[in-house]
């Protein structure tokens, strides 16, 4: 009885639709993370002036799906939206306030000569890109560990620092890790000379930083959460996935050395893809398990607004994607290639 | 309760800070395009010069404007979780109607807009700056419907009991055009045009007292004032509209507005007021049956007052409400009064003789804002004691799971935070507008007059 699309229900549509979005979300603001990540690591001015200015007309636009993603999230599944944004409420409300320091500090550097001014501004932003990927992986981590829920999927742990546990942090490292390769590949791709060459340093560094954090945060959740491996053991195909996932990573190193890192970027966007994906897999139809009482787990079905409801932001996603994707393609076209170093802008 | 009052709290002062800068993006975008268009039909360099300075400004106020706005989004889930599951399938829509249909395009175009001067064709640079406009007024047609359908809900059913309930929609357009959806989104855009224009008119007022960028500052604030006039006049019939809306579908936050506590009896209008709640009288100056005349054209038609309402069904700050709208009010009369005064002086050729008059305009491009602010509290105070009108209490939409430490550590956080921003806000913006246009061909006629006195005194 229950309205489906191509053989598919709507609240399935839907996850798909916003883990989608999520996943347009950590490919784009993944590499603004990443180019931040490393922004502290440059000596001169010249080169924080020149990797900020790489990403300077593109974050904006790459926030949006932010919005976008946290909106579809809150009317697709309104209820699983009250439950993890205020369970997770202290990571949630830093986040907020490094996405304001991020963004505040992309803005206000170059408004200034002072040395001082700029190095506040530099360290804020760079350290505000960390903890934003951090968080983000932090919050993902919680959500496949599994949190108390009860009857009404109310959160019934409680305290400050309850999103900190092992797992939680390691996923957080990881999507550091994650975002800091994938950002050093779209820097030397907006960048030359020396500015370049010591990119290419960082991104072997940031490679060996995430093949670790990725295996001690795989090994570490298949030894001490086992639900997490209870999806793949029932549809033995599901391995194909995380098998894609290492034949696309072990590309980016291969890319790296022949200097190909137009296609090195499109591999370490696939692998931000797949790895949602293999999240995605692990919980479907779950959104959140229930550690107690599995009886309170919150799934599509229970979560999601009603079908009408889903129709017509279908029909939203359909008109308003294209264009999306339209806006994007024109900025990115308007700015491709390396950085003009004159000082062009406002 | 404490969760309560803090989360309250928390909402009212990051919204109240974020809502000071869409509407001056909203404003000086609206300028913005009509500088940039006069300048692509017109050729003339002054035009461009007066685009590309408010693209600055514009640069400040939207890159606030921005990072702060998202803090709302998680807000509803992580302080009024409840809430959130109660009118997702509703305000989430709308929000995420927002973000597709608005926010994209503006935030896309903004790229363009500020980094793409010498990188596209000039009309191709005016396409996204009309893009980065329409997308900011798009973007409050959504948020303001959803407001709105707090205030007035139509077009859903509920479903479910306690703590399952949930709104969901019946009929999308119904939804969207609720009874007080076209009136707020009016009020609120014409509000936004207002502060934009007055901020405008303050620094050009301030440049012409300096003596600096005379010729150029002239012509732009001439420009300004005609979109100050027409905005200024066309408030006062969008707030008289939204007053009619609420008298019939919000009529406890009417009572409210003007103090009338009488269950059915001809209502007073008064000019300035203090509410006595405990003994329910109002002590100011009045027109009797003012407020009957003004719904009903008649002083002695009754007009529904507090006491028709159950104590915990109306809204417990009811003088607050009643100085917030009557403040409005008087802010927008003033700016009516001094729009068209100074469009008399224009029209006498004495505009920018009165220096009196151009300090006047400095310093009003505070009120546009005071009168936005002040507006949004009567809205909201006046729609207590709930957060969905007539559904949903604010008490029961929190977050069940947070506590009242957190809320506290996260409202200091902000706190700390946006006064930062704002100190950064204003020392940026004074920068700016003391750097000024910085224009590489001299409009101005004060220094002209300069050089041409040096070269004939050299001769």
């Amino acid at each position: 009885m229950a309205d489906t699309l191509f053989g598919l229900d709507y609240p399935s549509w839907w996850f798909l639709v916003v883990g989608g979005l999520f996943a347009g979300y950590a490919i784009l603001d993944g590499f603004d993370f990443g180019a931040g990540g490393w922004h502290m690591f440059f000596k001169q001015d010249s080169s924080r002036d020149t990797a900020l200015k790489a990403i300077d007309p593109t974050w904006h636009g790459n926030e949006v799906w932010l919005v976008i993603g946290g909106g579809t999230l809150f009317a697709g599944f309104p209820v699983f939206y009250g439950t993890l944004f205020s369970a997770m409420y202290t990571p949630f409300i830093l986040f907020l306030l490094f996405i304001i320091f991020r963004g505040i500090s992309i803005k206000f550097r170059n408004m200034e000569p002072m040395q001082w001014w700029r190095r506040m501004w530099d360290w804020s932003y760079s350290i505000s890109s960390i903890m934003l990927a951090f968080l983000l992986g932090v919050v993902l981590g919680n959500i496949l560990h599994g949190m108390p829920l009860d009857n009404n999927f109310e959160y019934v742990g409680g305290g400050f620092f309850e999103f900190l546990n092992p797992f939680s942090i390691l996923v957080g490292i990881t999507g550091v890790a994650l975002f800091m390769m994938h950002g050093a590949i779209y820097l030397l791709l907006k960048t030359e000379g020396k500015l370049y060459s010591r990119m290419q340093q960082f991104l072997n560094i940031g490679m060996l930083f995430f093949v670790i954090s990725y295996t001690i945060t795989t090994l570490y959740g298949l030894f001490t959460l086992e639900h997490l491996l209870t999806p793949y053991m029932e549809n033995k195909i599901f391995f194909a996935v995380p098998l894609l996932v290492f034949l696309s990573i072990a590309n980016v190193p291969r890319l790296a050395r022949k200097e190909k890192y137009g296609w090195a970027f499109v591999f370490t966007s696939i692998t931000i893809a797949l790895l949602l994906a293999v999240v995605a897999l692990e919980l479907y139809p779950t959104l959140l398990l229930s550690s107690d009482n599995q009886e309170n787990s919150i799934t599509i079905y229970n979560a999601a607004a009603s079908t009408k409801t889903l129709k017509i932001m279908m029909g939203f996603v359909a008109v308003g994607g294209p264009l999306v994707i339209m806006y994007s393609y024109f900025v990115y076209r308007t700015f491709w290639g390396k950085v003009k170093t004159d000082t062009e802008g406002y | 309760m404490e969760v309560e009052i803090l989360s309250r709290i928390q909402f009212a002062f990051t919204v109240a800070f974020h809502y000071i800068y869409p509407p001056l993006s909203i404003g000086i975008g609206l300028l913005m395009v009509i500088f940039e268009t006069t300048y692509i039909r017109t050729k003339k360099k002054e035009y461009e010069v007066l685009a590309k300075f408010w693209t600055k400004i514009f640069a400040i106020t939207f890159g606030i404007g921005v990072v702060t706005g998202i803090v709302m989004e998680f807000e509803f889930g992580t302080n009024w979780a409840t809430y959130s599951r109660y009118v997702g399938d509703i305000f989430g829509s709308a929000l995420a109607a927002e973000g597709i249909f608005a926010f994209a395009l503006e935030s896309s175009a903004l790229g363009v807009l500020l980094f793409g001067w010498n990188r596209v064709k000039p009309w191709v640079h005016l396409v996204a700056t009309w893009a980065v406009f329409l997308g900011s007024m798009f973007s409050a047609v959504w948020i303001v419907v959803a407001n709105s359908w707090q205030q007035t809900p139509a077009g859903y059913h509920i479903v479910g009991e306690g703590m399952q309930a949930r709104a969901e929609i019946l009929d999308f357009w119904a939804m969207v055009f609720n009874p007080s959806s076209v009136d707020r989104l009016t009020h609120v855009w014409i509000g936004a045009f207002l502060a934009g224009t007055f901020l405008i008119l303050s620094v050009h007022a301030y440049y012409l007292l300096k003596g600096r960028y005379v010729v150029l500052s002239k012509k732009a604030f001439k420009i300004t004032l005609v979109v100050a006039v027409i905005s200024s006049l066309a408030q006062l019939a969008t707030g008289h509209s939204s007053a009619d809306g609420v008298a019939v579908n919000q009529p406890a936050k009417l009572a409210a507005m003007e103090g009338h506590f009488e269950a059915e009896g001809p209502a007073d209008l008064y000019l300035i007021g203090w509410v006595d709640k405990k003994n329910q009288e109002v002590t100011g100056i009045k027109i009797p049956g003012g407020l009957s005349f003004m719904l009903h054209q008649d002083f002695e038609t009754p007009v529904t007052g507090l006491n028709a309402f159950p104590e915990e069904d109306r809204p417990s700050q009811v003088n607050a409400v009643f100085q917030f709208y009557h403040l409005m009010v008087a802010i927008g009369m003033f700016l009516i009064a001094l729009s068209l005064f100074a469009l008399i002086q224009w029209k006498r050729g004495k505009l920018f003789e009165n220096k009196w008059l151009l300090w006047v305009f400095v310093f009003t491009a505070i009120l546009p804002q005071l009168a936005n602010q002040f507006g949004w509290f009567a809205a909201e105070m006046g729609r207590q004691p709930w957060v969905v009108y007539g559904l949903l209490r604010t008490s029961d939409a929190l977050s069940k799971s947070v506590q009242a430490n957190q809320v506290l550590f996260s409202l200091i956080l902000f706190f700390i935070v946006y006064s930062i921003l704002f100190l950064l806000f204003i020392y940026l913006m004074n920068k700016a507008i003391q750097k000024g246009p910085q224009s590489d061909i001299d409009f101005d006629e004060g220094s002209l007059n300069q050089q041409i006195t040096e070269v004939i005194t050299n001769k």
